[in-house]
């Protein structure tokens, strides 16, 4: 492994105007972080920038590129098929120069099938019998699309150009295994670790899979959806009371019912006080 | 001797011992010593495995897990408010610190932003957060090096800051007071002078550290050239914060990226140290620590009227969507990908937490030190066990 960060002087203090004098070293990516300020007047440049990283991934990779997503100003996401994963992965190290392994973790896609355990039902059909049905077809996956139940990604950053790029890759629930990233970046080792105990996918070639928060003898996969939680079975959450209307509340606009935010936001602009106040309490209720 | 060259012997030592490893592993040889988990250097509950040849590690490896609490799992069946609540606990030296992403988050998903004068004292309560948390780490590393004073000053001028806190938020470690849209509410009167007045004390301290410890002898040559990190390994690896600026890298998330607090609006810098080496870390820190004092200052002078909550409807549904937004925490690049599905809670939550990373350059890094240097180096690299754990 080859030192590539150039040498500074001790003690050397960067300005922070001097920013775009260090970044001008390539052109795209530049204009992505220098024109982060402006962003919120215009976003051409931005797009530009990150639609310039994508033609990175698309012109290598052609259709192997399944799907990807621009968030304007904020991040791109590339969906890759699994073979093409170590290749994609490289590709946003050497072409995009994003050295910073940022994290590494995976999706469970299907919808719980308790819920979230807000309706406090939980008769014996569900707390004894095993787990509920949950209809395959109502898995959603998220930016970039998706196929399969399990998802896996990859956040990965240039810390000069703040260029970045969260790469998905869609995992068959019969094979649940993916090539490691261990030899591309050495940080994936406790990423891809966390990964494989906590949702049970396997990483070929990794140095050693053993537990990393839970003991040995763990059995299940905690944060896969059907597992459930099970403080949440012997107790129902008081936490629910939040989200029912305030007796007092006469604002139409506390029905839960109610349609989601955009479409609130600006009738219900003399509600904050109480907004406030109510997540005062839920704070408290959540220490105890 | 140049610092490349120091550089380049540290991580050909550690390859060497690298080779060793295998040898050791097959034989059985050699002593195994196990540091923790309740060993006061870990800081918590880490355990360190190392084997020794004499006093010298040939292998070790960091066994983490003796607090995993599952957040990311928790986090999936609470409301978005209630979520700030558990994050509280992640790095609790910093409380306020841990809240700010995952608000941040929320509010790139909802499309809502904070008016100006939240956004302020979001900002002087996430500086005063970061005060808080590394002057301990200045005091607590000369404990580690056998010099107990600086622990007792950390201790004693700290509670001035978690003062401060206390009286804006009611809670000294765990505030629960940012909301999406802004803040639970304003500062108190006369806080402004109280909070100048404490921010020049803890520079009082910072000098005083600086006098007492890093002209020390002893701890020169204790953190010199020891537990260095290469700059790339550093980037490989995901360090962040002060333990990637003393590796020199130059980043930092609060000039580098636009992430909804007011770091843009004053005059601070971003300090690097070529060394990689603890005491690089040690001094970035100190200097992070004076720096943080600064813009606490100048925000306090600059912060703006108006409102502090924007318009958010009463019930908080965040429409479907992906975010994730990282802010630079006491410890490091902490940062939440939020999975939304239009619910009243995150479908997931994926939790980017400093210390995890940080810690996990360990096994690489121990290799080669001598004993007493593994001490040295657990304290510089400065990790919060439920940083590490979440």
């Amino acid at each position: 492994m080859q030192r590539a960060w150039p040498e500074r002087p001790a003690a050397q203090q960067q300005e922070r105007e001097s920013m775009s004098d260090t970044t001008d070293a390539d052109v795209a990516e530049a204009t992505g972080t220098n024109g982060a300020a402006e962003a919120t007047e215009e976003q051409g440049p931005r797009d530009e920038a990150r639609e310039a990283h994508l033609a990175v991934f698309t012109d290598a990779l052609g259709d192997r590129v399944l799907g990807s997503h621009i968030l304007v100003g904020h991040d791109l996401w590339v969906r890759v098929d699994r073979a093409t994963w170590v290749e994609a992965v490289e590709l946003a190290r050497t072409k995009l120069g994003c050295t910073f392994f940022d994290f590494l973790s995976a999706i469970d896609w299907m919808p719980s099938p308790w819920g979230r355990y807000e309706d406090a039902l939980l008769d014996e059909s569900s707390t004894g019998a095993g787990i509920p049905a949950v209809d395959p077809s109502t898995i959603q996956q998220g930016f970039a699309g998706g196929e399969t139940r399990f998802q896996v990604f990859a956040r990965l950053a240039n810390v000069r150009s703040q260029a970045s790029v969260v790469i998905k890759v869609d995992l068959p629930d019969d094979d649940l295994s993916l090539a490691t990233l261990t030899g591309l970046y050495a940080g994936a080792n406790w990423h891809e670790r966390e990964c494989w105990e906590m949702y049970g996918i396997t990483f070929d070639g990794h140095p050693g899979l053993r537990h990393l928060y839970l003991p040995g003898a763990f059995e299940g996969h905690p944060l896969r959806k059907d597992f459930p939680l099970v403080a949440r079975m012997v107790k129902p959450w008081p936490g629910i009371v939040d989200v029912e209307p305030m007796p007092e509340s006469d604002d139409p606009e506390a029905d839960p019912e109610a349609e989601p935010a955009p479409d609130e936001e600006t009738a219900a602009g003399d509600a904050v006080e109480a907004t406030t106040a109510d997540q005062a309490s839920t704070g408290e209720e959540g220490t105890q | 001797m140049s610092v490349t060259d120091r550089q380049a012997r540290a991580y050909i030592n550690g390859q060497a011992a690298d080779m060793r490893v295998n040898v050791e592993l097959e034989t059985e040889e050699g002593m195994t010593l196990n540091l923790g988990p309740q060993h006061p250097a870990t800081h918590g509950t880490l355990r360190v495995i190392a084997k020794l040849d004499g006093e010298q590690v040939v292998w070790a490896d960091i066994a983490p897990g003796y607090m995993h609490r599952g957040y990311e799992k928790l986090c999936e069946v609470r409301t978005y408010p209630q979520v700030t609540t558990l994050v509280n606990r992640i790095d609790w030296l910093g409380s306020f610190a841990n809240e700010v992403p995952f608000i941040l988050a929320a509010e790139q998903l909802m499309d809502i932003e904070a008016p100006p004068r939240a956004k302020y004292i979001r900002t002087i309560l996430f500086e005063m957060a970061r005060v808080a948390n590394i002057v301990l780490f200045l005091g607590d590393l000369g404990v580690q090096l056998g010099a107990v004073t600086p622990a007792f000053y950390a201790f004693r001028d700290r509670e001035h800051v978690l003062d401060q806190i206390e009286s804006v938020t009611g809670g000294r470690f765990h505030p629960n007071f940012d909301r999406i849209g802004g803040l639970k509410d304003d500062l108190p009167k006369g806080w402004i002078a109280d909070t100048k007045a404490v921010m020049e004390r803890m520079r009082t301290f910072c000098d005083e550290i600086e006098d007492l410890l890093f002209g020390n002898e002893i701890f020169e040559a204790r953190t010199r050239g020891v537990g260095v990190i290469p700059a790339d390994l550093a980037l490989s690896y995901g360090l962040s914060g002060a333990n990637a600026r003393a590796s020199g890298i130059d980043w930092d998330l609060r000039r580098d990226t636009k992430v909804g607090l007011a770091h843009d609006d004053v005059d601070w810098r971003v300090w690097t140290h070529p060394d990689g080496d603890s005491f690089a870390r040690c001094w970035v820190r100190l200097q992070e620590t004076r720096e943080a004092t600064k813009i606490v200052d100048q925000l306090c002078d600059k912060l703006p009227g108006g409102p502090i909550m924007a318009k958010v409807p009463r019930i908080i549904k965040v429409p479907a969507g992906e975010a994730y937004v990282a802010t630079e925490n006491p410890l490091g690049e902490m940062g939440y990908y939020v999975v939304s599905k239009g619910d009243l809670g995150p479908f997931r939550v994926k939790i980017r937490t400093a210390s995890f990373s940080n810690v996990s350059v360990l096994p690489w890094l121990l290799k080669g030190v001598y004993v007493p240097d593994i001490i040295t180096i657990l304290a510089s690299l400065y990790f919060i066990l439920g940083d590490i754990d979440r």
